[in-house]
Formats: structure tokens, sequence, C-alpha cells
């Protein structure tokens, strides 16, 4: 603990417990983010990472414990109210609204945030018509970004695997987060995609100033992007430090390979 | 004789739907007087050719007009249902209940005030006002408190809706005595008792109608629909029933004596006439248009696409949902109060839910997700099956109308089979495009300024 140098928290969980009837999915789980910072959460399969995850953004409602995200609680909080606040996530399997083109997917992530209701739609008010073309010249600029521009009228469903991630992402920060959630960004990639995926998202923490919490199994991935990593088995948090710190961590290399593994790597 | 009728048939959907396509590139020109133009001159094409006369001939006979009407009203349902299913996708069998809803809260609105007694229209009127009011201020209320289950504000909605409807028979009743003079009545007629006073009941009636359909869906959907889709379309359907069921008993277990129950309404003035139905269909095809291609659009399309990843991106998919389902039901209400005024007599074997199902099959006839569909569907469903089939196969014999529920499940299946995606598709016309809006225009000048490769220009879903 006393290696990481915490500033802001902007993140915190504490306790935090989330039962499926006898099945204790997330179990005591506790997790400080400081701002600024790339997260790691890692962990076998069946961990409950996902699950910490949904917990924090309000997908499945928690059983016990706090979490709190810029100091204020948002456990309880229905999942539109918890991204309205700052908090965006990708999800495992992509998401993406499929038969609708990437400009509608980006611009439906601006929808809480369009400045007309349907008051102003049904009567094409001027106001719908301002905010309306601000919104579309706004998302095909924030497309640009990310040199998507070119695919704005395309079908999500049209994309290539790679672009439909980065898709997912850009209408992920499109809800103007402050801190990002990314279910296994780099899943399905080849080395060289994911290469890319890490300069992807180290420009997309510059730029947009985030804080990014991932999920990932590829450990290249993971050590290769992470500052600080966390470690979950079996809903419980067995280890967290560095990257370096991990990969020599008893437990973690118990969890992933069994006992034996454990004392060969040891030894 | 059955050819030049099969030929005549044709040729007038066709141009019907020449006329559909005229009216929907027209509205879609950018230029206000340009809407205004096509809205007189669309209208105008069918008012000439109902007057229109070859000596004994009506180009447009009253059982053709009749077509028409029940088409538009068919249309105003569809395009309803097409909000609710086809593009939030959710799986409603209670639009008909809607329709049957709207039909009978007009009709006894006119019906008792072409009989001298006012107090349809007041109770009515003021509940539905205050019935929208009792529900803004339960809103309210529940926005500032918040974190209270779906259940108990369903609660507090119907407490309030109850209460606003005590209020309003109560209020109407007191009112309607003071009021008689100026209204007039069978022995004394009014200053109200004209027939330009009917007309304005009679709009009134409608709007009413549509209003009293929307707040029953808004009660209804809002514990229902957060149901899961198939769940959500058994309850509908049980929606459907207890409609039917409360208008079969409307003379015992409902007190509305006029209604009569299970032998059907009668008496009901016929008011509607084309121009009636043409401003209806124009208000209902912009509010379904103007609802579509906007923010809250969107969000009812990503609703649809993937509820889970809608949550993600900050929608208040509850909310949405209950959007779509209350603006949709509106509709169906106006609709309903349209054709109560066209066909004069109500029955409530119209409004069993088996009939329910002809809506859905337009909507999915016509390509889920396209307005356009749902409007040609409309019409060519109505002028095939009632008008075309019916007097062609009544030619054959006078058993053989029936085999037409044959021939066009018949048809149907043919369709789906080619076509499953509809006969459109998710292809649009004219007005409904998001080309053709402020929005669609920024967006081709905007694909022109990154010069797509390609097929990057072509609209979705084609």
């Amino acid at each position: 603990m006393a290696s990481i140098k915490t500033g802001d928290t902007i993140l915190s969980i504490k306790k935090a417990t989330k039962a499926f009837g006898g099945l204790l999915a997330v179990k005591d789980l506790d997790l400080e983010l400081p701002k600024g910072a790339i997260q790691g959460l890692i962990g076998p399969n069946g961990a409950g990472k996902t699950t910490a995850f949904n917990l924090i953004t309000g997908v499945i409602p928690i059983t016990s414990g706090a979490i709190s995200f810029e100091g204020e609680r948002i456990d309880g909080l229905e999942a539109y109210e918890v991204t309205r606040l700052g908090i965006a996530r990708t999800f495992q399997n992509i998401r993406l609204f499929t038969n609708l083109s990437v400009l509608d997917n980006v611009r439906i992530a601006y929808h809480s945030h369009a400045g007309y209701g349907l008051g102003d739609s049904l009567l094409r008010s001027r106001r719908y018509a301002e905010k309306e073309k601000e919104l579309t010249e706004r998302a095909m600029d924030f497309l640009g970004i990310f040199h998507l521009d070119g695919l704005a009228f395309e079908i999500a469903k049209n994309l290539p695997y790679g672009q439909q991630r980065r898709v997912e992402i850009a209408r992920a920060l499109a809800c103007a987060p402050r801190l990002l959630l990314l279910d296994e960004p780099a899943a399905g990639m080849n080395p060289k995609e994911t290469l890319e995926l890490m300069d992807y998202i180290h420009f997309i923490k510059d730029r947009f100033d985030l804080t990014i919490l991932l999920i990932e199994h590829q450990m290249r991935f993971v050590m290769g992007i992470c500052e600080y990593i966390t470690v979950m088995d079996f809903g419980e948090e067995i280890a967290r430090g560095t990257p370096a710190q991990i990969q020599v961590n008893e437990r973690v290399v118990e969890a992933y390979l069994g006992k034996g593994a454990a004392k060969i790597a040891a030894s | 004789m059955e050819l030049g009728y099969l030929a005549g048939s044709i040729v007038k959907l066709a141009a019907l739907i020449g006329w559909i396509y005229g009216l929907l590139w027209g509205l879609g020109r950018p230029k206000a007087w340009q809407k205004a133009v096509t809205i007189i001159l669309a209208f105008g094409v069918i008012q000439a050719a109902i007057l229109a006369k070859f000596g004994d001939i009506a180009l447009f006979s009253a059982f053709d007009q009749g077509l028409l009407i029940q088409a538009c009203t068919m249309t105003m349902v569809a395009l309803g249902l097409n909000l609710i299913y086809g593009f939030n996708g959710q799986f409603s069998l209670a639009q008909w209940g809607f329709y049957g809803i709207g039909a009978y809260c007009s009709a006894d609105i006119t019906y008792r005030w072409t009989s001298g007694d006012a107090s349809g229209l007041l109770v009515a009127g003021l509940g539905t006002i205050l019935g929208a009011l009792a529900l803004f201020l339960v809103g309210w209320l529940l926005k500032k408190k918040r974190g209270v289950p779906v259940l108990s504000a369903f609660t507090f909605y119907l407490i309030a809706l109850v209460a606003a409807g005590f209020a309003a028979v109560k209020l109407g009743g007191a009112l309607s005595p003071l009021l008689a003079p100026y209204f007039g009545s069978p022995e004394a007629p009014g200053v109200l008792a004209s027939p330009l006073a009917l007309q304005i009941v009679f709009f009134l009636s409608i709007i009413v109608a549509g209003a009293f359909a929307a707040e029953v869906s808004f009660i209804f959907g809002l514990p229902v629909l957060s149901l899961g889709s198939d769940y959500f379309g058994i309850a509908t359907l049980g929606f459907a029933i207890i409609v039917k069921t409360l208008l079969v008993n409307s003379d015992t277990i409902l007190p509305f004596p006029e209604m009569k129950g299970g032998r059907g309404m009668i008496g009901i003035p016929k008011l509607t006439n084309w121009i009636w139905v043409f401003a209806f269909l124009i208000l209902v095809i912009v509010i379904i248009r103007n609802f579509v291609r906007s923010s809250t659009g969107r969000a009812t399309l990503a609703v649809r696409e993937d509820e889970i990843a809608a949550r993600a991106m900050g929608i208040d998919v509850a909310k949405n949902k209950l959007m779509a389902f209350v603006v949709g039901s509106f509709v169906a209400g106006l609709g309903g109060a349209i054709y109560a005024h066209y066909i004069g007599f109500l029955a409530p074997g119209s409004f069993d839910f088996i009939q329910g199902y002809n809506p859905l099959i337009i909507v999915v006839f016509g390509g889920l997700g396209s307005m356009t569909g749902t409007i040609a569907a409309s019409f060519g469903w109505i002028f095939f099956l009632e008008g075309f089939l019916r007097v062609l196969l009544g030619q054959l014999g006078s058993d053989a109308p029936s085999w037409r529920l044959v021939l066009y499940p018949i048809a149907l299946l043919l369709l789906m089979l080619v076509r499953p995606q509809g006969l459109l598709g998710t292809v649009e016309w004219g007005f409904f495009k998001d080309g053709n809006n402020p929005i669609g225009r920024a967006r081709e000048k905007l694909s022109a300024a990154v010069k797509l490769k390609g097929s990057g220009t072509k609209k979705e879903g084609e």
C-alpha cells in the first residue's frame, strides 16, 4: 500500500459485497482509485471483476457496502444517473447500437445533455434546430479526434471488430466521463492491435483527462499499461500493487496457476 | 366486370401510394410555403376525386371514401404502434385497446351532445385536464423525493388519477345544469346547438379521446413497461382483454347506459369527413416523425437496440419507453375517435384483441421501423382486404368473401418469406427521411466535407 502515492481519490469502494442467492460474487471489496491513474483489475475467470464493474455503474444493485465517486455516494443510483455523473463504460462483449450509424451511436451518448426536450422536438422549435445542428457537428468533430469521421455514416454492425471496439470507446467518451471503465478492451485483438490499443488508451487518457479502470486478461497488455493493479479471486481482493509487485506476488501466481506452480515459481 | 373492377382498384391503390409519396416528398421540402402548398394540393386532389362524377359513375364512390377513411384511421393506429414496437422494440397488443378507448370516449361525448346533454364533454374534458395536472403534480413530487419504487409511484399516480376523475365528475355534474341554458337542449335549442358548435365539440372530443387514451396508457405502462419484452406483450394482451370486457359491460358495471354494452352503441353522429381525416392524419404524421427524428427518438432507437448499453449512455430507459408508449397510445386514441364518427356504430366486438393483431400485422408487413412502410401497408391492407377482395369474391358467390381471410394470410406468408424485413424494410420517403430535415442537410454537408468513400453516403438501414 505504501508504494501507491494517492492524490485525490476519484472512486472509492468500501466493503462492497454482492450476493447472488448464496453465492458471493464480490466479497468485501475495497478499492481506492487515484485521480488520473490507469488501474487494472485482473483475476481468473469468475473472480467477480465484471460484477464489480456492474456494481460501480449501477447495472446491478449492491448488497452491502459503499461506493463513492468524487466524494459522493453512487451506490443505489440508477445506471443512467451514474453515467450522467461522469462514469462511462464499455462492455466485455461489444454492445454498440448495431443497426444505427456510427454518428447516431455517438449522438445517442449526447442525449442527456442534448439541450432540448420532447416539446422542442415535437414543435420543431428554433432551439431544436440549433441544438440538433450543434450536436451533430460536435459529434462529427468528436469522431474526427479518433479518425472515425470517415465511418460516421456506416452502420455499426458492418464495421470490423477492432473498429467496433474503437467506436465503443469513443461512444463511452462522448458521455463526457471523468472515469472510464473498460471491460476487456483487448479481447480478441492480435498483438499488433493490442499495441495500438495501448497507444490509444494513453492518448484518450491525456486528451480527456481521464482516470481509467480496466479489466483485462492479456498480461502483456495489463503489465504494459497499468500503473496499479488489483487482483481478485473468488470475489475477494488478493493483492494490489504495481505491475512489478504483482508479477512476483505468491498469491497471484497461485490463483492463476495453482499451488504447485507457485512453489516452482518461488524456487 | 371483375377484370374492370380489378384494374380499377389497382389503379386507385397505385394512385393513393403515389399520393402518399407526393405528400411525404412535399412535406419534406425545406420551406414552410412548400409544405403548405403540398398540404393544400394533397387535400385538394382527393377532395376533387370525391366530388368528381362522370355521368352516373363516381370516381371515388362512397364505398371507396369509406375505405380511404378506414385506411387513414388504420394509419394513425399503426403509426403509433410502429413507434412503440418498431422504434422502441416493445411488443404491444394494447394498441387496439387504446383505439377502442378513444373511439368510445369521443363517441360518448358527441352522442350526449347531440341528445342535448353537455355533461359528457364537461366531465371528460375536465377529467383529462385535471388528470393531466394530477399526473404532473405527482410526477413533480416524486422527482423531488427520489428513489421511490415503481409500484409505489404507480399507486400514487393511480390515486391522483382517481381523485381527478372523481373531482371531474362532481364538478362537471355541478356545472352542466348551470351551463345548460347556453348549450341548449332538444326542447329549447340554445346558442351553441348550431352545426358549427357540433363541429367544435367533435374536434374537442377527438383531442379529449386522445388525451384520455394517453393518460390510461401512462398509468398502465408505468408498472408494466419495466417487464421484459415477452412479459410486456402478455401484459398488454391482458389490457386489451380488460378493455373489451369493460366495453361489453359498459351499461352494467360501468355507468354508461348509452354505450349499451355488448349490443353496441348506435346513433353516434357521423361527423367524420375528408377534412377532419386529412387534418388529423397530417397531425399524426408530424407528431410521429418529429418524435422519431429527435434526440429522444434516437434514445428510443437505442433502447430498442440494447437496453443495457442505452442505460450506460445515460438514457433513462423507463422514462423513454413510457414516452414512446404514451405518444403511440395518444395517436391511437385520435384514430379511434375519427373512426367512431365515420362508422356511426360501435360494438365491443370490433375492439377484440383478435382484431388488435391487424395493426401489428400492418407494422410488420410495412417494415418495423419504417413510417413510410406503415402508411403504405395500412392503405394497401384496407384497400386489398376490405375493398378489393371483399367485392371481387362477393361476385363469385355469397360465401366466397370468407375466403379473403385465407387468401390474405397466404399473401402475408409469401411476403414474410420473400422479404422478412417487411415491404419497405427501413426505407423512408421524403418527410420521414433523416436527410431532408436540417440535421440531414448538415449531415450531407458534413459527409461531403469528409469526402466519404464508396457507400458512405448511404442512409441508415439501406
